[in-house]
């Protein structure tokens, strides 16, 4: 529901930035942590990192905490008194920077998290939430948006998505009623405009796969030496479910302190040997190739024939960033 | 406001400072009442990570005290503890957790007036340095967290 | 290169192995990890300066025993913890080939694993002088600053352990962090459970660490995690001597000197 196109200049850019964090919201954007660009907390336009592509975390941590309260308790004289966290206000995120790609995953994050049972912590932050992308004009040898359903300049996810236009101007596509409405509240940085100059603008992403013939293939690889020749080099960790823009698995912690304590939701991966081991010592993936075989069936097959909406957003972080150097697209190719 | 009055853990050995603790009272030696005793088995029984945990729960201080080398009740425990302490002192000192704040000590099971005074001068070192809350404070969204 | 290739298609033919581990490119132009199983798939191996994965790990992974005895390309820092696993009886004598490669990139071949240890007295483990630098300039700040400084680092790990699935060394099958009815190291990732899952960490390689950097290079955060075991690899070699992996020698950590001196008990 596209509801019109705008122009915005650079100085008036910052100018958004400052009118939409004095109003209190929190603001995440990419900034330069160390040797990476990561999106996380930003008090200032000028702390935002100018030249990325992606950064090496994703954006999910604004509606998917790495760790997350979900009760805490606490044993009294007249019984047990229990907190629920989603009684209390949530505060209003602002995520500045983010790709088409980042956005694009809130959708089928918003479909695990929403569809049969209702999330209310992961509710909440997403209503919150007001998301500003920014469309690509670089691409490197692991992105693959193109092949998943969503492209450089696609708008899927975001509140308004921005174009960096060749004349240096940003071409700004209010997406969502959200979206609207910042524009209505800032509309003297604003001019109407048409959408012309953005595909000239836009990063070519060669399209590598396509996502329906691969759903299809998936559907009778179940047994398949491919698995564990794809994963040899894994390693067993959890990097590339946690710089996932999508994996959304978790698992319950307790922590407890006397007569109190908490229940939290921490990040959990299915790369984890631990992660289908049942209490007998069974463990129905029993090695890296089977939890590999998850991974990608999860994305490809389960997602989109559950719910048609692909658990992959084409992103390539998991390729960029798996020690031992394990690309996603090549088994996906290979299939 | 009331006089700061440090928290100190002391973690030690069953046969030779829990003793030598215990002369100290049988001797009718009165020590600072500011130290918990925690009983181990072993000097080298001691897991590194209590100290930090101790440090969480809000000491301000901590003892750790076994029997004096060659005197260990299993021959080398406290020779394998000496190494550990060594190379955690090391690590817990380049992370910026107060190292000062760790007195270690060997006290045997006759030394009732070696531990009160051990114990009398590390009060007084903590009460000098302060109340400790850097560990504690990385620890304190437990609290925050558990708010009912 | 050409050495490598024929010694390895050489080991396979005569089937004295099943499978070479080494570096190989991938499809984004990146070394990394290959296994390869036929004479002729060993034209894919190569090594140059990029090949810095610890290839050491794939050793006990039951994933690549499956396959068979393993002959791996080892330079330096492979060679280093091959010998480190060996005291540590996670190999034995005959279990593996090793294709070493010495710093001038030319094959080495080892007729038993005192043979590597000796060849490693020869390229002791020294901590290069911009870590040096960076760990005296972190000991030179304030306690309460260098506190804040390690806080702020370790932020943003979010527990992938890939620094721990990455190092040949963190082999348990069953980590400590995971024993968690009770919970001894929490879990989640916040600055508690991160700080003292990293203290951990070094500390359950104290002695053992063979500075391989492979818990950096792996860290998706790029975290400078393996400044904590550089400083304690420099005040271990300190405080008790010749420091690398041994097999005639016991472990650093799990022995010791009745005259191990300290000045800091009373």
């Amino acid at each position: 529901m596209q509801t019109g196109n705008y122009s915005i200049n650079e100085p008036s850019m910052s100018k958004l930035f400052d009118n939409l964090a004095e109003k209190g919201k929190t603001m995440y954007a990419p900034k330069n942590r160390g040797e990476r660009i990561l999106f996380q907390k930003v008090e200032k336009f000028g702390e935002i990192a100018g030249d990325y592509l992606l950064t090496a975390n994703s954006a999910k941590e604004v509606v998917f905490p790495r760790y997350e309260k979900v009760f805490s308790y606490k044993k009294t004289q007249d019984g047990i008194l229990i907190n629920d966290p989603t009684g209390n206000p949530f505060s209003e995120v602002v995520l500045w920077g983010s790709r088409p790609c980042d956005a694009a995953a809130f959708i089928p994050m918003t479909n695990t998290f929403e569809k049969d049972y209702i999330d209310n912590l992961y509710v909440k932050r997403r209503k919150n939430l007001l998301v500003l992308s920014f469309s690509c004009n670089t691409c490197d040898e692991f992105c693959f948006c193109t092949s998943v359903n969503g492209g450089p300049g696609n708008t899927a996810g975001s509140d308004i998505l921005f174009t960096r236009l060749q004349t240096g101007d940003f071409l700004a596509e209010i997406i969502t009623e959200k979206g609207k409405k910042v524009v209505e509240e800032n509309s003297s940085l604003f001019e109407a405009s048409t959408a012309e100059g953005k595909e000239q603008s836009l990063a070519k992403v060669e399209p590598r796969f396509n996502q329906d013939e691969i759903q299809a293939k998936l559907q009778e690889l179940f047994e398949n030496p491919l698995w564990a020749e794809k994963s040899r080099a894994c390693l067993g960790c959890g990097t590339c479910a946690y710089i996932c823009p999508v994996c959304s698995c978790f698992d319950i912690q307790d922590e407890a302190h006397g007569s109190q304590g908490t229940r939290l939701r921490c990040w959990d991966s299915c790369g984890f040997s631990l992660f289908t081991l049942h209490t007998s010592g069974h463990n129905p993936r029993p090695d890296q190739g089977t939890r590999w075989r998850q991974r990608i069936l999860h994305k490809f097959r389960y997602m989109p024939d559950k719910s048609k909406i692909a658990g992959c957003v084409g992103c390539g972080r998991c390729s960029r960033s798996c020690p031992a150097g394990i690309n996603i697209l090549d088994t996906v190719t290979a299939l | 406001m009331s006089e700061f009055e440090p928290k100190i853990v002391a973690f030690v050995c069953n046969w030779c400072t829990y003793a030598g603790a215990d002369l100290t009272g049988t001797s009718r030696i009165k020590y600072a009442q500011n130290v918990k005793i925690i009983r181990f088995p072993c000097t080298g029984r001691i897991d590194f990570m209590l100290l930090l945990k101790a440090f969480a729960e809000g000491a301000d201080g901590i003892i750790v005290s076994g029997c004096h080398p060659n005197d260990c009740h299993y021959t080398s425990g406290n020779f394998h503890a000496r190494r550990r302490w060594i190379t955690f002192r090391s690590l817990l000192d380049f992370l910026g957790i107060d190292v000062r704040r760790i007195q270690f000590s060997w006290v045997s099971a006759a030394e009732g007036a070696k531990w009160a005074e051990i114990a009398n001068t590390t009060v007084n070192n903590i009460r000098e340095l302060g109340p400790y809350t850097d560990y504690a404070k990385v620890a304190v969204h437990l609290k925050k967290e558990a708010k009912v | 290169m050409n050495e490598l290739i024929k010694k390895a298609a050489s080991l396979l033919e005569a089937n004295e192995v099943q499978v070479v581990i080494g570096y190989g490119l991938g499809s984004a132009k990146r070394p990394q990890a290959i296994f390869v199983t036929t004479p002729a798939g060993c034209e894919q191996l190569m090594f140059d300066n990029r090949c810095i994965q610890n290839l050491a790990v794939y050793l006990t992974k039951q994933e690549i025993r499956k396959l068979g005895k393993p002959a791996i390309v080892a330079p330096l820092p492979v060679l280093r913890s091959i010998v480190q696993l060996v005291a540590e009886q996670q190999l034995t004598e005959g279990d593996l080939v090793v294709l070493g490669i010495d710093p001038d990139g030319k094959l080495l071949e080892f007729s038993s694993f005192k043979a590597i240890e000796s060849f490693l007295s020869d390229h002791k483990i020294v901590i290069e002088e911009k870590y040096l630098k960076k760990i005296e300039e972190i000991k030179n700040m304030p306690v309460g600053e260098r506190f804040a400084y390690w806080v702020e680092l370790l932020e943003p790990c979010f527990k992938c352990y890939a620094c721990r699935a990455a190092c040949p060394l963190c082999y348990c099958t069953r980590c400590t962090i995971e024993n968690n009815q009770p919970q001894w190291i929490p879990v989640a990732s916040h600055l508690q459970g991160n700080l003292e899952w990293h203290v951990m960490r070094a500390m359950h390689l104290a002695g053992r660490c063979t500075d391989c950097e492979a818990c950096y290079h792996a860290c998706p955060l790029g975290i400078p995690i393996h400044l904590l075991n550089k400083s304690l690899i420099q005040d271990l070699s300190e405080s008790f001597g010749d420091y690398g992996p041994k097999i005639s020698e016991p472990n650093m950590l799990s022995s010791f000197d009745p005259d191990d001196k300290e000045s800091f008990i009373r």
